[in-house]
């Protein structure tokens, strides 16, 4: 069993769609989750389905989206990092690693969940994700917790191969689909494919497997 | 926000007129269009917080709209706007939504700087 988890990713929405299976398996075990989450998601353009929210009103949803989705996943302590959506690979990854550490010699995880840089598509994902594996780089060798890596860009496998971590969520897939519903200005033109997914195995196969299982590649240092 | 009425949009960018105003000026096709579609590009640009000031602004078309702001020495331009609000704090805010919702251009104007 876990000590602690520290997820980091950099949008609200991501702890979601990519990982809240397995958060969500986490909390119902009793094991303590922190999401870290970079930005407010405020550059983002799905805004509801009809929209809601004007460019302007986007981080405040979001926000309280976000607040809602880790209520449904048991995340009870939530930090935000207040980078700005879009920016992060502009920024100085050392000072967001040396912020991103502090947290980490805090809360002593004994597991970090974080996008597997180079191969996660967005590039906040992708800078985020280095500067978290930059911080742990930064703690001795005995002391750096097991860094799970997330990772979808379609040429993945050719490059780093299948995921050694496969989590199966089937226990949890109501739970995640609470928290897909939570971010409602992001997944309201897709929940109708998510709850396809979950009543009917033609659709889950069609849309993927996210409903049912959650994949993480080991990330290795040096 | 609603749909573009061009009559109070024209009202509130001459009101704007020869006043130094915040831009806030975006377009995206969003983050993951080129991750969806192989062979595909995302294209995103924006200016969030230029400091202009314009001698004539005009919005024309049939829907979606066109917006022209004249400057001494250039211009701004956005096409495909679809809905405006003028908001609480007294911002011209336009953008242009896909029929999914989504927001793919907006053209945004405040006597204040945008929250970062």
């Amino acid at each position: 069993m876990e000590r602690h988890v520290l997820v980091v990713f950099p949008h609200p929405d991501d702890e979601t769609f990519g990982t809240g299976g397995t958060i969500a398996s986490f909390t119902k075990a009793g094991v303590p989750v922190t999401y870290a989450c970079g930005t407010l998601g405020q550059m983002g353009r799905n805004m509801g389905k009809p929209f809601f929210a004007t460019r302007e009103t986007l981080s405040e949803v979001r926000e309280k989206e976000l607040r809602a989705a880790c209520d449904a996943l048991g995340i009870k302590d939530l930090r935000l990092l207040g980078l700005r959506d879009k920016t992060i690979e502009f920024e100085d990854r050392e000072v967001i690693a040396d912020q991103l550490l502090s947290i980490i010699e805090e809360l002593n995880p004994s597991l970090i969940i974080t996008h597997y840089p180079g191969f996660a598509v967005h590039p906040d994902h992708n800078a985020l994700g280095a500067a978290c594996v930059r911080a742990v780089e930064k703690l001795p060798v005995a002391k750096r917790p097991v860094v799970y890596g997330h990772a979808f860009a379609r040429n993945r496998e050719e490059f780093i191969g299948s995921p050694d971590v496969t989590i199966d969520i089937h226990d949890v897939a109501e739970t995640k689909l609470e928290a897909v519903r939570a971010h409602r200005s992001q997944s309201e033109n897709v929940i109708a494919r998510f709850e396809e997914a979950l009543k009917n195995k033609e659709a889950a196969a069609q849309f993927g497997p996210s409903m049912f299982t959650e994949s993480f590649y080991t990330m290795k240092f040096a | 926000m609603g749909p573009m009425d061009l009559q109070s949009v024209q009202i509130a960018l001459d009101a704007r007129v020869g006043r130094m105003q915040y831009v806030h000026l975006e377009t995206t096709n969003g983050a993951y269009a080129a991750h969806r579609e192989e062979g595909a590009m995302t294209v995103c640009a924006y200016i969030r917080n230029g400091r202009i000031e314009f001698e004539r602004g005009t919005i024309v078309g049939d829907g979606p709209y066109r917006v022209g702001l004249k400057m001494q020495i250039g211009w701004i331009y956005a096409e495909g706007l679809t809905d405006f609000e003028v908001d609480a704090k007294g911002r011209l805010l336009m953008a242009g939504y896909d029929s999914e919702g989504r927001l793919a251009i907006a053209l945004e104007l405040s006597d204040e700087p945008f929250a970062m």
